[in-house]
């Protein structure tokens, strides 16, 4: 199994360690509410150093980006981040990532951990025709995400890039307890926070770990693992790649019309048949649902809708925020409006669901 | 943590003997392992159960486990105040957190279980694997 360079803190933190793409992580430490409501109210901190780094560098890096991915990456400028969808030539994702520019012809892509090598060959084999160099350097990263209203007030104890003025999706270069840092407002939990990006051995990695954790305990924020991650980003809607989002899904039946720009200067692959599809309609759409009966309806559960089988739930979980069962599903648009029933096969039982507005939660500004 | 006076099956539920009937719940070893529960789904009072069949459901945050008949019989009750409450399995999984109860309808089936000292050895054996 592989180990983050954080690995060793999460046993002197008495994380519960479960085996997540290869990856030895904590999947909890105190506990998947309670660290889901840690994040909601004070804040959390989470190694998510299973992410993947792929650098572009070079005169085409811009014309190369651009013809991968969905959204318009000319609209960058160095320190800005923008969400994207590199794409099958059938408009579905090879994976879900984030775009970094750091200076002209230099971007930073955030990729899947499960996705790491197969997009970075995706990336490859479809940039041959232009002068960039892409270079996959997860295995020299690092990454900690520090997530919840405390974060700017705990993450500035450890840098010396000024934090407050950063806005939401911008990054900045300087120094975490030390160590060169990109540290970015993103986070993957609908609250405001930093991922901080660093390259060191594994005893600092851990330290810097632990040194947060122990920071972070006047702000009442703990550690918090994949449980509380998974219903984190699952509360604001943010779609996860394996489930809500994979290569038979498109863009638009995804939902992520916003991160789609079909009008952008560049052609990029999955543009033609993302256009036709626009023009011919979509047959399925993800949507957001709560249980109206007692249950909780799982990924891979099926779907009826007026009593045929379509699908089945993509994620669900109980909401510990919301404290409600919630999903995410693809409907047929025709049955996707707010308040629609249908019905989810939960063991030997029927339970209906209702289409709800998403995302189910958003953090009051 | 186990207790006195109860037995224990392989997949960490307790029964205590009451008369004719048992009374079924998870181990603090389960509750522990399954983190915060959200829902229970309770099996319906006259189901008839062999020993291993599902019998409930329990739904933590992180993902649902079954609850196996540890011997064949009819269920008799249901802990209904697992409904409103159930994070009474994790507070009080011997307790207030009970599952179900029913009637044995095979009682050899009891000699199978373990008594605390053997499932105290048992959770020390996964603890070391």
């Amino acid at each position: 199994m592989k180990k983050t360079k954080i690995n060793e803190a999460h046993y002197v933190l008495k994380g519960k360690m479960v085996e997540f793409c290869g990856w030895d992580l904590p999947v909890q430490y105190s506990g998947v509410n309670t660290e889901h409501m840690a994040v909601r109210t004070t804040g959390g901190l989470f190694d998510v150093s299973h992410m993947g780094e792929i650098w572009f560098h070079g005169r085409d890096a811009l014309r190369a980006i651009q013809h991968l991915i969905s959204n318009d990456a000319s609209k960058l400028q160095p320190g800005k981040i923008q969400y994207a969808g590199l794409l099958t030539e059938n408009g579905c994702f090879v994976d879900d990532l984030l775009v970094h520019m750091i200076k002209e012809n230099e971007y930073l892509l955030v990729v899947n951990a499960a996705n790491i090598e197969k997009d970075f060959q995706w990336m490859k084999k479809h940039t041959a025709q232009f002068d960039v160099h892409v270079d996959n350097r997860s295995e020299e990263y690092s990454q900690i995400a520090v997530q919840g209203p405390v974060a700017e007030k705990l993450v500035q104890e450890f840098t010396d890039i000024d934090l407050t003025p950063m806005g939401y999706y911008h990054f900045a270069v300087g120094r975490v307890q030390g160590l060169d840092a990109i540290v970015s407002r993103t986070g993957y939990t609908g609250e405001d926070g930093f991922e901080i990006y660093f390259k060191s051995d594994a005893a600092t990695a851990s330290k810097l770990f632990l040194d947060l954790a122990e920071k972070g305990e006047k702000y009442d924020a703990l550690p918090a693992g994949l449980g509380a991650r998974d219903t984190l980003r699952l509360e604001a809607k943010m779609a996860l790649y394996g489930n809500d989002i994979d290569d038979s899904h498109t863009v638009l039946e995804a939902d992520l019309g916003w991160i789609l720009r079909l009008n952008k200067e560049q052609p990029f692959i999955g543009q033609e048949a993302l256009g036709r599809q626009k023009e011919q309609g979509i047959r399925r759409k993800l949507v957001g649902f709560e249980l109206v009966d007692r249950g909780i309806a799982r990924h891979g559960y099926p779907l009826y809708v007026q009593g045929k089988e379509f699908g089945a739930v993509t994620s669900g979980t109980f909401a510990p925020f919301l404290k409600k069962p919630i999903g995410l599903a693809y409907l047929p648009p025709e049955n996707s409006a707010l308040g629609s029933e249908f019905q989810i096969g939960i063991r030997e039982k029927m339970v209906v669901a209702k289409v709800v507005e998403t995302p189910f939660y958003k953090r009051s500004k | 943590m186990a207790q006195e006076n109860l037995l224990y099956s392989k997949d960490h539920e307790w029964v205590r003997r009451e008369g004719e009937s048992v009374v079924v719940g998870v181990t603090d070893y389960a509750q522990h392992e399954l983190g915060d529960v959200v829902y229970v789904d309770l099996p319906a009072v006259g189901k008839e159960l062999k020993k291993g069949d599902p019998a409930a459901n329990i739904e933590s945050v992180k993902a649902v486990s079954d609850v196996f008949a540890p011997v064949s019989g009819t269920i008799t009750a249901a802990n209904a105040k697992l409904g409103e409450a159930p994070e009474l399995v994790n507070q009080d999984p011997f307790g207030a957190g009970w599952i179900f109860k029913m009637i044995v309808t095979q009682a050899s089936e009891l000699g199978e279980l373990m008594d605390q000292k053997k499932y105290e050895e048992y959770l020390k054996g996964i603890a070391g694997e």
